[in-house]
């Protein structure tokens, strides 16, 4: 399956990895990405061997109507697997074309998290998806003292269809460097759910980029719990405006975990939509960080775009840091942004309360029903993964 | 429905409470029996609605004196959970709306912690489901705002309703009603009221908390009282509402300021 294992497409790429990666130097606190980062656990990710998955346990069954693959492990995961029609592998000339054209369009190629993953990502699933093809499920779990590197790249044809949910597990302190590319081609619609389910010992560092062609959707929700060290960078460009795209996170943390998601949103023609919500949850001493950027140069008039970021504390020692980047040079543009800290309302508590509701049980409802509203828009095939309750074990721990 | 043997089910004696180092309540005396509907009328600021988050056990509130006994048991010893199920139910004047939590969810759960406090076993969603179908008639409300967030998007009159419906399902002792009336329509008011009658009945007991008389053209009550400066100045019959509507609270000011003479 020349679009997954060639090691000769990937070898110069780890060799320019690791090259970007000396010239870079490790990053310090004085460079704006990294300032409030936890650098001794991003050390310690770098210092980690790189390894393969091991076979993941109690995964729930994949799905009836859908396709499941896992990733990481030195076997192909499209061996002996029969593809949808509508899904085959890219071919390699294809795969050596466009391999790397979303991150250099979305202007992150040369981010340390992304040579990280060049340096150390030996293998791509590569996939071509044209029409409406049935849901897609990768699994990656990292597992064991060492870094899991994969690669993904979409590329979905004009108007295609899919809906793909990622799943990243960790556990005894594994770390993942993960890499998406997505391209989508005009109207083509993708709904992309990451579920990121943690133990609270793992780190995390995942780029996901995305370029559209006008009249495609592009809906991204990801749901982020227990990581030790989490940086998440969605990268998104509309190369000729006229394109919707979706943003939805949540990212709940708890003891002294750090959680960082960085997103960017570039606009490069006229008409573009954005819809952003960033919420999350934070507890015990954690810390969690959102930086989001809005670029609407002079191409892109008439682009509407709103960003929220909302976040809960649920400990006086818990901390935040958002913060929106709005760069706007176009004249004609509707740009809504806005930002709140707040504590669980003591009203709210209350009216649950006086109903002969404990506060524990109150508590646990108004966070379930503060996570619902991002996890109810995953990808359905997420349900079997039980999102709110994992997300509600960490919290109650 | 008067009875001078029935259960004493409330007795708040020189009750005085604060908010914020403020003291809005200072000596209210109030006993409430089985079967009777009391209503307090007064003006803003005269101290009622802090009295019900007080009986309700708003932790904002403090009480600074007096007691409050609930059916022979120290009321404000209890949390407010601990009230609710055993029988204290306050209606909101502005119920909250909580995004995201399911509003018959909500309902159910409330439900049952009132059941196992009265020693009924818990219901399951469909069990729960035929109860509150069988409920929700008391109060005309349309069943699609059980499948809502609780209160989200609700118009005042929707809001009402479903304080009242929640009332219906926990089955309270007391029942205390704060403002029940506000923000709604006579249509919308006539509803709400024909639920709170439907539900009084010999053992249980009414407060009704409001500033107009029209409520009380639609609920009985066998006793009005008047609060103002954080005390209940007077207590009478429903003539004294009529008085009320007739000559306003002027009279307030000029009991209050006799009193102070004295």
């Amino acid at each position: 399956m020349a679009a997954f294992t060639e090691s000769s497409l990937l070898e110069p790429v780890q060799h320019r990895g690791r090259e970007a990666l000396e010239r870079l130097g490790f990053p310090t606190r004085k460079q704006e990405p990294w300032r409030f980062t936890n650098l001794s656990r991003l050390k310690t990710v770098q210092d980690l061997p790189v390894v393969d998955a091991h076979e993941s346990p109690d995964l729930p069954e994949a799905p009836t109507a859908g396709l499941r693959l896992v990733l990481g492990s030195a076997e192909n995961p499209l061996e002996g697997v029969d593809l949808p029609e509508g899904v085959r592998p890219l071919s390699l000339d294809q795969l050596k074309y466009e391999l790397g054209s979303t991150l250099d369009r979305c202007g992150c190629a040369k981010d340390w998290p992304v040579e990280l993953n060049h340096a150390s990502s030996r293998e791509v699933l590569a996939l071509r998806i044209s029409g409406k093809v049935p849901p897609l499920e990768l699994v990656i779990a990292a597992s064991g003292q060492g870094l899991l590197s994969t690669r993904v790249l979409l590329l979905l044809d004009e108007k295609a269809e899919l809906e793909l949910l990622q799943v990243f597990r960790a556990d005894s302190g594994a770390a993942h460097s993960h890499l998406c590319e997505v391209v989508l081609g005009q109207e083509a619609r993708l709904r992309h759910g990451v579920l990121s389910l943690g133990d609270g010992s793992g780190s995390l560092l995942a780029t996901l980029a995305a370029q559209q062609e006008p009249r495609s959707h592009y809906e991204l929700t990801s749901v982020f719990k227990g990581w030790s060290f989490g940086r998440i960078e969605p990268r998104v460009v509309q190369l000729d405006g006229q394109a919707m795209t979706t943003l939805k996170g949540l990212a709940v943390t708890a003891d002294e975990q750090q959680l960082a998601v960085h997103s960017s949103m570039r606009f490069d023609g006229p008409e573009g939509e954005l819809d952003q919500l960033q919420k999350s949850l934070a507890a015990g001493k954690s810390h969690v960080i959102f930086n989001g950027s809005i670029q609407v140069p002079r191409a892109a008039q008439r682009t509407n775009a709103a960003q929220l970021s909302r976040n809960l504390l649920l400990s006086p020692k818990a901390r935040v840091d958002t913060k929106p980047e709005l760069e706007i040079i176009a004249d004609d543009v509707r740009c809504a942004h806005g930002a709140t800290v707040s504590q669980l309302q003591e009203d709210e508590l209350f009216y649950l309360r006086s109903r002969g509701i404990t506060e524990t049980e109150a508590t646990a409802l108004l966070l379930r029903g503060y996570c619902q509203e991002v996890i109810d828009q995953l990808p359905v095939q997420a349900d079997r993964w039980r999102p709110l309750e994992q997300v509600h074990q960490e919290l109650s721990r | 429905m008067l009875n001078p043997d029935s259960e004493l089910l409330l007795d708040i004696v020189d009750l005085h409470a604060s908010v914020e180092d403020s003291e809005i309540l200072k000596g209210v005396n109030l006993q409430v029996r089985s079967g009777e509907i009391h209503a307090i009328m007064g003006r803003n600021g005269s101290g009622k609605s802090t009295l019900s988050k007080v009986l309700a056990g708003h932790p904002a509130y403090k009480v600074t004196s007096g007691s409050v006994v609930y059916r022979g048991i120290d009321l404000l010893e209890l949390e407010p959970e601990e009230r609710a199920r055993i029988g204290v139910f306050l209606s909101f004047q502005y119920p909250v709306e909580i995004p995201g939590v399911n509003n018959l969810e909500f309902l159910r759960v409330a439900t049952n912690a009132r059941r196992v406090e009265c020693g009924h076993e818990e219901m399951d969603h469909f069990e729960f489901e035929d109860l509150v179908s069988e409920r929700i008639k008391v109060v005309q409300m349309d069943p699609a705002f059980l499948e809502r967030s609780i209160n989200e998007g609700f118009s005042g009159g929707e809001k009402k309703r479903n304080e009242i419906l929640q009332m219906a399902l926990l089955e309270p002792i007391v029942a205390i009603l704060d403002e029940t009336d506000s923000g709604l329509d006579i249509d919308a008011l006539r509803i709400v009221a024909s639920g709170v009658n439907q539900l009084a009945n010999p053992q249980n007991s009414t407060l009704l908390i409001t500033h107009y008389q029209r409520l009380l053209e639609l609920i009985i009550p066998d006793y009005i009282h008047v609060m103002a400066a954080g005390r209940i100045l007077k207590t009478g019959g429903r003539e004294l509402a009529v008085e009320l509507e007739k000559t306003g609270y002027d009279w307030v000011d000029r009991e209050l300021a006799l009193q102070g003479q004295a």
